[in-house]
């Protein structure tokens, strides 16, 4: 069984799967990851899946559970470099992915960690306006639809 | 186990009467081997990047249902013809317990294992032909065939 390797950069951990996936590689990696988010305080996970030429429903489920796991370790998960075809096949599959962030390259997934978490550090009375303006959301909130004349 | 060379005549012509190529399915290993074989006679078939990953993918699900469902088994892949078109038709055989329900058992969400129920129903999705063959006690037998475009 081949081991992915973890990287660690700054506060987020960088893990690129190079190899066809075998299932006990997905559960160790699932581990590892769980440890390592706990060992280094990281607060970002990106996954870079540029080499996979299939993501079946096991590997779909891996995923959704690490984005799931490092969610509650504080941490949030990008899965990026899915191929068209990868994707195409994901959705015919019937399998949403629920709860994972994506980002087409590594360095949109760093964007995407780096942009999240000021917003969410200010989030401890459940969001608030600051929360909002972090986020890039409008601070107040819309008519509800059908409230205009 | 080595299933006769298109009984129905759809073997490709010219090929040399080649006998299906076996892939004894034991363990984790033998799951991404599967893959490896079935996408090298996708690449041979000329079939579209999108329906090679269709396939790898199929293929990944029933080869994995085999070994956890079936208690292991194998694969049989060839490549097949229909007039100027060229396939790729896998079976996946096993002699575990088989399917009392076959119905059930295709509905997407069904799972008696550790997975995402999506294993037969998504690989039917991503296929052209698929054919469940599986009685209790009596093992089961999944083909499915992808033509080329």
């Amino acid at each position: 069984m081949e081991r992915i390797p973890v990287l660690k950069i700054g506060d987020i951990l960088l893990v690129s799967i190079q190899v066809d996936l075998e299932d006990q590689s997905a559960i160790q990696l699932q581990d590892d990851l769980a440890e390592q988010i706990v060992a280094t305080g990281a607060h970002g996970v990106i996954i870079d899946i540029t080499g996979l030429e299939i993501v079946d429903s096991f590997i779909g489920r891996m995923l959704s559970s690490i984005a799931s796991i490092s969610r509650v370790l504080d941490a949030q998960t990008v899965v990026v470099g899915m191929r068209p075809a990868v994707a195409i096949t994901l959705v015919e599959l019937g399998l949403s992915l629920r709860g994972v962030r994506t980002a087409l390259d590594v360095e949109r997934g760093m964007q995407l960690l780096r942009r999240d978490r000021p917003a969410r550090s200010t989030d401890l009375n459940g969001g608030g306006p600051t929360a909002a303006l972090a986020a890039g959301q409008p601070v107040f909130p819309r008519p509800a639809a059908g409230a205009a004349p | 186990m080595t299933a006769p060379a298109g009984p129905d005549g759809r073997t490709l012509a010219g090929s040399g009467a080649e006998a299906a190529k076996v892939q004894p399915i034991k363990s984790d290993e033998d799951v991404v081997r599967v893959r490896q074989l079935v996408r090298t006679l996708a690449v041979t078939a000329r079939l579209s990047l999108v329906d090679q990953t269709k396939l790898v993918t199929a293929a990944s699900e029933l080869a994995r249902n085999t070994l956890v469902h079936g208690g292991g088994g194998e694969a049989q892949a060839e490549l097949v013809g229909k007039g100027s078109r060229a396939g790729v038709r896998a079976a996946f055989v096993d002699d575990g317990p088989g399917i009392a329900d076959l119905e059930l058992a295709l509905t997407d969400g069904y799972t008696t294992g550790r997975g995402l129920g999506l294993g037969l129903s998504g690989a039917r999705r991503l296929v052209d032909e698929f054919e469940l063959d599986s009685k209790p006690g009596a093992g089961t037998r999944v083909t499915i065939v992808k033509w080329a475009r």
